[in-house]
């Protein structure tokens, strides 16, 4: 068998949901109320390229962008199994769209060489987009699948999974190529004592924008690349719920009122 | 005079529905921008639809049928309707933020270098004529407004928030035949649909929802009960699908489906955000759960602080009543 195959997971770092504090009355989202931690269905994307990998050997690198303290969800991946970790971390890089997100992974995804296949989640829990896989597909001019449920069937030249778009499809993609994946694929596994004393020693390679030049214009970049711009912010309240509160026996009697009232009658 | 593009998505034959929804904000749009309303439909035999869409709104369709274009294939969609894009030129693009919409649009966005919002829940127009796009964000936690600085403006938008406009048989438009070009049969192959979605959340107009407050797998069937009467259908959060006692297709929130049914009744789910997500804008919320201090109160419209192995034979009991009753009275009126 020629060369190795060459896996890349895009891994972000998030604020913990459950325990961010969103201000209803600024608006603000107090993102240094809540740890980091690797966004949830990104480590199903590692899941899945650590079995591959067990498959056929080959490696696995970890491309990041973020502020510096993402460097805690590298070591989780080197941990769990991955070979290579790269941060892009640069105050040039902040404020990035998906667009310009895109245009800085991909950048870093030329810049390291051939590969073999791109591996990210379905979508971050802080931005809530899905656009970041895709967008970097096309940049890459590479083929994707997007809510992969389940991988059948990998060869040296080709894929097959099934993308779950409410009907499953199965498709079949040319590689190199890009999937974002659900949390159905897979369960990922824990890192092991081992992996957790090599991660450790590990070097996490930090990259800045400067690294990335060869590919993109400074100008496409962080902030300035950004094609949207988030103009406002709302934390929408509950107020508009009537928030009335029953117990005892009558309730179910009134809740069978209303049910009959608001919703048969109509 | 320069469009605001309509994507309208087929699966199989049929219009997605979110379609209408499109084509009834961009003919809003369209009238306070001074622009014109296009729409562009992709597939095989799909001709004899492109009429709906005129009726609906649309002041010209552009139709690519093709037997090439049959299977969903992201880059033969892609490049087809980034040509388009190219030569009209539209201001605004919408799609469906179905999942096939939001796998597509990305790559449409790149391949334009423009601007794309995901899963807006709102279009407006600020005072000075721009764009204001509403979407969540942080798992549904808030609601972000954006503006895009680039042409044209894209966004994917959720189903069932835009209203349908009337369809209106006499509506008349241009409808042009378009041949595809840049089908792409070498990178990605559909080999076909392998399974059906069994039940459709989006649609439903009552969904009673369970939660880990079940005990058993075979308790999922008091909730049916409830459902059957109410003609709706079962809902769940996720921790019952990996549990395996029921498909995916249940699922209610952020990695399930997001809905907005007319009445949502949660049983025995706590109101996790991420279960939030999926269904905080329902019409009507009712909770029944044994702790009082469970976050879904404070979402919903009525909550119930009772077991719901108590709650919810009692409530099928007193709706059968009721509803025997009206049907006695109805039929004296
Ligand atoms: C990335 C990510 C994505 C996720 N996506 C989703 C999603 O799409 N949908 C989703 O639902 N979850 C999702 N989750 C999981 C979510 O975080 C919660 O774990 C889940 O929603 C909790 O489900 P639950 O409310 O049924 O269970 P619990 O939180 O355990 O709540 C059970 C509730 O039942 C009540 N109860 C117990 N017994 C009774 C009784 N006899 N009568 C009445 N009430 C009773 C309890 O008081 C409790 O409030 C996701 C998590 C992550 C990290
Ligand atoms: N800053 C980032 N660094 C690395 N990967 C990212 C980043 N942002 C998004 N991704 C990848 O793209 C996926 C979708 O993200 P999003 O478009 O933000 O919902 C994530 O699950 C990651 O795999």
């Amino acid at each position: 068998m020629g060369q190795e195959f060459r896996i890349i997971v895009l891994i972000k770092q998030v604020p913990d949901i459950e325990k961010v504090r969103f201000d209803v009355d600024t608006g603000r989202v107090d993102r240094s109320s809540a740890p980091g931690e690797t966004n949830p269905f990104d480590l199903h994307a590692l899941e899945a390229g650590l079995q591959i990998k067990e498959r056929f050997g080959g490696s696995i690198t970890i491309i990041s962008m973020g502020p510096r303290q993402a460097e805690s969800s590298l070591k989780d991946a080197l941990a769990r199994g991955a070979d290579r970790a790269i941060l892009l971390t640069d105050p040039r890089l902040a404020g990035a769209d998906t667009i310009a997100t895109a245009k800085a992974l991909a950048a870093t995804i030329k810049k390291l060489g051939r590969f073999d296949l791109i591996l990210c989640g379905e979508k971050t829990v802080d931005g809530d987009t899905g656009q970041v896989g895709p967008e970097v597909a096309e940049l890459l001019e590479i083929p994707h699948a997007a809510y992969v449920c389940e991988i059948r069937e990998v060869t040296r030249e080709s894929i097959k999974v099934v993308s779950d778009m409410g009907d499953k499809y199965l498709y079949e993609l040319k590689l190199p190529a890009l999937l974002t994946v659900t949390r159905e694929l897979n369960s990922p596994r824990l890192p092991t004592l081992k992996g957790l004393l090599r991660a450790k020693r590990a070097e996490i390679e930090i990259w800045t924008a400067d690294n990335l030049l060869e590919y993109a214009s400074i100008d496409q970049l962080g902030f300035q690349g950004s094609k949207t711009r988030v103009t406002k912010v709302i934390i929408p309240g509950v107020e508009h719920r009537k928030g009335i509160i029953l117990r005892g026996d009558d309730a179910v009697k009134k809740i069978s009122e209303v049910i009959l009232r608001e919703v048969l009658r109509r | 005079m320069s469009d605001i593009l309509v994507y309208a998505e087929t699966a199989g034959s049929a219009i997605h529905p979110v379609t209408f929804e499109l084509l009834g904000k961009a003919g809003e749009l369209a009238e306070r921008l001074g622009l014109k309303v296009s729409s562009a439909v992709l597939g095989y035999n799909i001709s004899d639809e492109a009429p709906e869409l005129i009726y609906h709104g649309a002041d010209k369709v552009y139709v690519y049928d093709d037997e090439r274009l049959r299977d969903l294939n992201v880059i033969s969609y892609k490049n087809v309707l980034v040509r388009l894009a190219r030569e009209i030129k539209p201001e605004i693009f919408l799609l469906g933020a179905t999942p096939w919409g939001r796998s597509l649009a990305p790559r449409i966005a790149a391949a334009l270098d423009t601007g794309l919002t995901a899963d807006c829940i709102d279009l407006q127009i600020s005072e000075d004529g721009r764009l204001i796009q509403v979407r969540p964000a942080f798992t549904g936690n808030i609601l972000a407004y954006i503006e895009t600085t680039s042409k044209p403006i894209m966004a994917t938008i959720r189903y069932r928030v835009m209203k349908k406009p009337p369809r209106d048989p006499d509506r008349r438009g241009e409808i042009i035949a378009r041949k595809p070009e840049g089908i792409d049969e070498e990178w990605v192959r559909c080999l076909g649909k392998i399974s059906e979605k069994r039940v459709s959340l989006a649609d439903a107009e009552v969904i009673v929802a369970g939660g880990r407050g079940l005990k058993r797998k075979e308790d999922l069937r008091l909730l049916e009960e409830l459902a059957g009467l109410l003609c709706g259908v079962i809902g769940v959060s996720r921790p019952l699908v990996e549990e395996g006692w029921i498909s995916k297709d249940h699922q209610v929130g952020f990695s399930g489906n997001v809905v907005k049914p007319k009445l949502y009744i949660a049983c025995g789910i706590s109101g996790s955000p991420q279960h939030l997500a999926g269904m905080r804008d329902s019409n009507m919320i009712i909770a029944i759960n044994n702790d009082p201090s469970a976050p879904i109160f404070r979402y919903a419209d009525y909550g119930v602080v009772a077991d719901l192995y108590d709650a919810i034979p009692k409530l099928i009991h007193s709706l059968t009543e009721a509803m025997s009753r009206e049907g006695r009275s109805s039929r004296r009126a």
